[in-house]
């Protein structure tokens, strides 16, 4: 089975996808079209705040190839719901939050620059969007609010939302965290900002609609991470269609990050137009409008104290946050700041009293939800940039005060006091290693010889933890979440013994076609090239929650492996009855089912044949080779690790370099280290990218100032070293694979270990992300 | 965003100002200018029909006058809309000074734009407006002087023009500020 090693549970096997990827052979929605398609311009607010006071079509209507200018009126006319938010927060008095009603298309006030208030549908791109600059829309501008610490003093931009307070959310003991600051022996402070970030996916949103007018059946292509959820809230919520009229296909997708979990304004319009106009409608974004309209992340204000007794015990951690949600409320906007930000606030230390206090506001931006890590980076930064200062302000080895504070192994299960139960780890092992990479011991020489050269040198670490592998049901809908988290798997084994599995969860980047065919391929004994994944498409996969939280292998996958647990006892029931032995006597290993203590065997192939060409089978045995499972985690899986980095800055000109970045994670069981790899790498790339170079900038009057690349500076290549990246492994304790999940650590852990080690370059504490060489110019000119 | 520009004019301050109130040379000075109605002593509409780059649209414009202090000085507020490619607003201070047989003119603009061309940056729509205004200021000073209005450089004796409706070059001068600002994408 030299195969089966080669591409087994570990082994780094290539990517199956890149090949279809890197020929221009992969299919994104754009690259679908249909007979008689034509193409929707969205009709978008100049204004950050303005009541809607009229549209006037009739120029662009009587341009030729217009077939139609619809408005959010004519949508509201049309009986569409609003836009839901699904995860209900509850506020510390026990109410709920306050919910922003958010229609689709605007229809009486438009609340950020570049929400859609309509459409134009034209027979071509270009028509389109040469038609939308002749409409002409009457507009009253009103004050908008703008920055998310004013909000709860500005005027109130929905009805009914008094002080733009989304909710007032706490979590943790809050008389025992302020009794263990008042009595600590040494508390450190803390303001920080956690900068606001635009996702920028490669490829753009995008979404045809398609309308048969003789079944009535909608199909939606759209770049969605999650196309179930997509039809269930288009479905149900929005009243797009009955559910089992409504077909959402997500082909391939490139890259998501988050920013398309949520259900759009544009898809939403798409479909409907397509059913109004019966004609395949296709919109595909422009990068302008990915920056106006995709969901923004980050972009929280925050003050912590953080409490230590004489032995640098933390003792207590009390954080107060205002988080901007924008202007409405995305699809689970309201559960970033508090649920998956408040809740790892222990990080990985046994910090016995915590009390957090989150403000979520609106404001006159575009709605703001998850970005990879999503609540989690924020919750790091936090810890991590304050435990770091505090080591400074005591006169600690910022290791050394980690290491006195971290939960040991012999402690797990650990239960935080905010919520969480960690089930298992090794902080101090990832610590270790990540010391032993970066050299840690060797830093004072290199720092001398950087001064030499006239350059400043730092590091710095990060500790993270993420709780990933979203979600046990039961704890997540108790705590507001509108929909279970759950995930299905189905293995269905061809006659010929191929194997076709379907997911639930989507890929759009993270290389399930190749893990996933390795579970499965190590399972039952075949090649991955006989293995095909299907995702994405409701027609054909039964149902699913998507790809989000670093759950598609520790949830999806563990629903896959439930799936072929069945398939084997059937499997094995099949065995026996062509062996003529009863099923016990029946074992499965290495694609054989094997008669015990004896030399007779049926291959994998042989079984699966046998299971559909039935010649003589009794009663009680089914035809068919084909299971399903849905697997429900019993808590969330924790990776935990550390990232540690060092910078070098010019004291001239301000321009620092990244020159190492280290990343040791503990992600449990690993399938495929090369993917694991390449998924750290780009989470490493956007949290590089957060600490030093993005910022999404809105003036005063609301206007988004880093409209494009131009203004908007995403990392390139030559700002990043060569990362080095490594793995410790404790198995995930409740998860049939062992796996925690990977897609969004690097994101995560590395902003604060970047900052921690710039201003331990610079030798002062409060430089704000991104850490542009102007503001770091300013703080050494002083 | 803000900005700010001198300009020297080979002729007399009163001649600079008289020959700014000249609706036929505003109409070739700003390209695409296709109304201006006084509706009281200091309220304006503009209108110009403008195409820049991939963008063309008529931009309506509200003025309203303020700190008249003929020949010297002048503000003006401005509210302009061009529909989705998106809206300026602001005010402008021009300034004459005479120095010699010329006159100075400087011009401080504050303003803020909305919409697309919000989006695209202010360093690209700096670069652009500065452009716009230094063609409206060679145009006019070559109208009003017969010489190129370089800073530093005497010129010719200039023509005299009639007076009347002095505030309508404050008007142009803003409005192709706001627009160089909105068109600069």
């Amino acid at each position: 089975m030299a195969e089966a090693i080669e591409s087994g549970i570990g082994a780094p096997v290539r990517r199956k996808e890149d090949m279809r990827f890197i020929t221009g052979e992969g299919r994104y929605t754009d690259d679908f079209s249909q007979r008689g398609q034509v193409y929707a311009a969205f009709l978008r607010s100049p204004y950050a705040r303005a009541r809607l006071d009229s549209v006037d079509a009739s120029e662009a209507l009587a341009m030729e190839g217009v077939l139609a200018v619809l408005t959010g009126q004519d949508m509201a006319a049309d009986g569409f719901g609003d836009l839901p938010c699904g995860w209900t927060v509850k506020q510390k008095d026990g109410s709920d939050m306050v919910t922003a009603a958010h229609p689709p298309l605007a229809h009486s006030i438009v609340n950020y620059a570049g929400e859609p208030y309509g459409l134009v549908v034209a027979s071509s791109v270009a028509v389109a969007r040469r038609a939308a600059e002749r409409v002409i829309t009457e507009f009253t501008e009103l004050d908008a609010v703008v920055n998310p610490a004013l909000a709860m003093d500005s005027e109130d931009i929905h009805a009914g939302v008094v002080g733009n307070l989304c909710y007032d959310w706490e979590l943790g003991d809050a008389s025992a965290t302020d009794a263990a600051l008042a009595a600590a022996a040494h508390v450190t402070r803390l303001d920080l900002t956690n900068n606001r970030l635009i996702p920028n996916a490669m490829e753009p949103r995008a979404a045809l609609g398609i309308y048969d007018p003789g079944t009535g059946e909608h199909t939606l292509y759209t770049t969605s991470q999650n196309p179930h959820l997509e039809r269930l809230v288009l479905s149900a919520f929005v009243k797009v269609a009955p559910e089992h009229k409504l077909r959402v296909i997500a082909p391939d997708v490139g890259g998501g990050f988050g920013s398309k979990i949520f259900v759009y304004p544009e898809e939403t319009a798409v479909i409907w137009a397509a059913r109004k106009l019966r004609r395949p409608v296709k919109w595909t974004a422009e990068r302008g409008e990915s920056f106006l309209a995709d969901a923004h992340g980050r972009d929280h204000v925050t003050h912590a104290q953080l409490g230590l007794d004489e032995q640098g015990r933390f003792v207590a951690l009390k954080v107060q946050t205002t988080a901007n949600l924008g202007a409405y409320l995305s699809l689970f906007g309201s559960s970033v700041p508090t649920y998956l930000y408040g809740t790892l606030l222990a990080g990985q230390y046994k910090t016995p009293n915590i009390h957090v206090e989150v403000h979520g506001v609106y404001t006159n931006t575009a709605p703001v939800d998850a970005y990879r890590g999503a609540g989690r980076p924020e919750a790091t930064y936090v810890v991590e940039r304050i435990v770091e200062i505090a080591a400074r302000e005591l006169g600690m080895d910022p290791v050394e005060l980690r290491r006195r504070n971290m939960i040991q192994p012999a402690d797990f299960p650990y239960q935080t006091p905010v919520a969480l139960v960690y089930d298992t780890g090794d902080y101090e092992a990832s610590l270790d290693k990540a010391l032993q990479l970066i050299d840690y011991a060797g830093f004072p020489a290199r720092r001398a010889a950087a001064a030499v050269a006239g350059k400043r040198r730092g590091i710095g670490l990060s500790c993270y933890i993420e709780a990933c592998g979203l979600a046990p049901s039961k704890l997540a809908i108790s705590l507001g979440a509108g929909v279970g988290l759950y995930e299905s798997g189905e293995v269905r084994v061809n006659p010929t013994g191929s194997v076709t599995v379907f997911t639930g969860t989507h890929s759009h980047g993270q290389g399930h076609e190749t893990t996933f065919a390795q579970v499965v391929a190590a399972r039952l004994g075949v090649d991955i090239d006989d293995v095909e994944l299907v995702h994405g498409d409701t027609g054909r996969v039964e149902f699913g929650l998507g790809t989000y939280g670093s759950r598609s292998l520790s949830v999806g996958g563990s629903a896959i492996v439930g799936a072929l647990e069945k398939v084997i006892a059937k499997g094995r029931r099949i065995a026996a009855h062509m062996l003529e032995t009863d099923v016990e006597n029946i074992d499965f290993e290495e694609g054989q089912f094997r008669l015990r203590d004896s030399n007779r065997a049926l291959s994998f192939g042989e079984v699966a044949f046998a299971a559909y060409v039935p010649a003589d089978y009794p009663e009680d045995l089914e035809p068919g080779l084909s299971e399903k499972a849905f697997y429900d985690p019993e808590n969330f899986t924790y990776p935990a690790g550390t990232h540690i980095a060092e910078v070098e800055v010019d004291v001239e000109t301000g321009v620092v370099a990244l020159v190492n970045l280290v990343a040791v994670d503990d992600f449990g069981i690993l399938i495929n280290p090369l993917i694991v790899h390449g998924q750290v790498h780009g989470g490493l790339a956007q949290g590089a990218g957060q600490a030093l170079l993005e910022q999404a900038v809105y003036d005063e009057y609301g206007q988004l100032q880093t409209g494009s690349l131009m203004d908007y500076c995403i990392p390139r290549a030559d700002d990043l070293p060569d990362f080095l990246v490594d793995t410790t492994v404790t198995p995930c304790t409740h998860n049939p694979l062992g796996a925690k999940g990977c897609g969004e650590a690097g994101a995560i852990g590395s902003p604060a270990a970047i900052m921690n080690a710039l201003t331990d370059a610079l030798g002062v504490n409060d430089i704000s992300m991104p850490a542009t060489s102007e503001k770091i110019w300013r703080a050494l000119s002083g | 965003m803000e900005q700010a520009g001198e300009y020297r004019i080979a002729a007399a301050r009163e001649l600079v100002w008289q020959g700014l109130n000249d609706p036929d040379v505003l109409a070739r000075c700003i390209d695409g200018c296709q109304s201006m109605d006084k509706l009281a002593d200091d309220r304006f509409d503009a209108a110009v029909k403008a195409k820049i780059g991939p963008v063309s649209a008529l931009f309506k414009a509200e003025l309203s006058l303020e700190d008249i202090a003929a020949p010297a000085s002048y503000t003006i507020n401005a509210n302009v809309k061009g529909g989705p490619a998106g809206f300026g607003k602001g005010k402008a201070e021009v300034n004459l000074e005479a120095d010699g047989a010329d006159t100075i003119l400087r011009y401080a603009v504050k303003a803020s734009v909305g919409g697309k061309l919000a989006q695209v940056g202010s360093r690209l729509i700096d670069g652009a407006a500065r452009k716009m205004a230094d063609d409206f200021f060679l145009a006019f000073g070559r109208e009003i002087s017969g010489a190129e209005p370089v800073a530093g450089k005497p010129a010719e004796a200039a023509p005299v023009y009639e007076t009347g409706g002095q505030w309508k070059i404050w008007v142009a001068v803003f409005v192709a500020l706001i627009l160089a600002m909105i068109f600069a994408f």
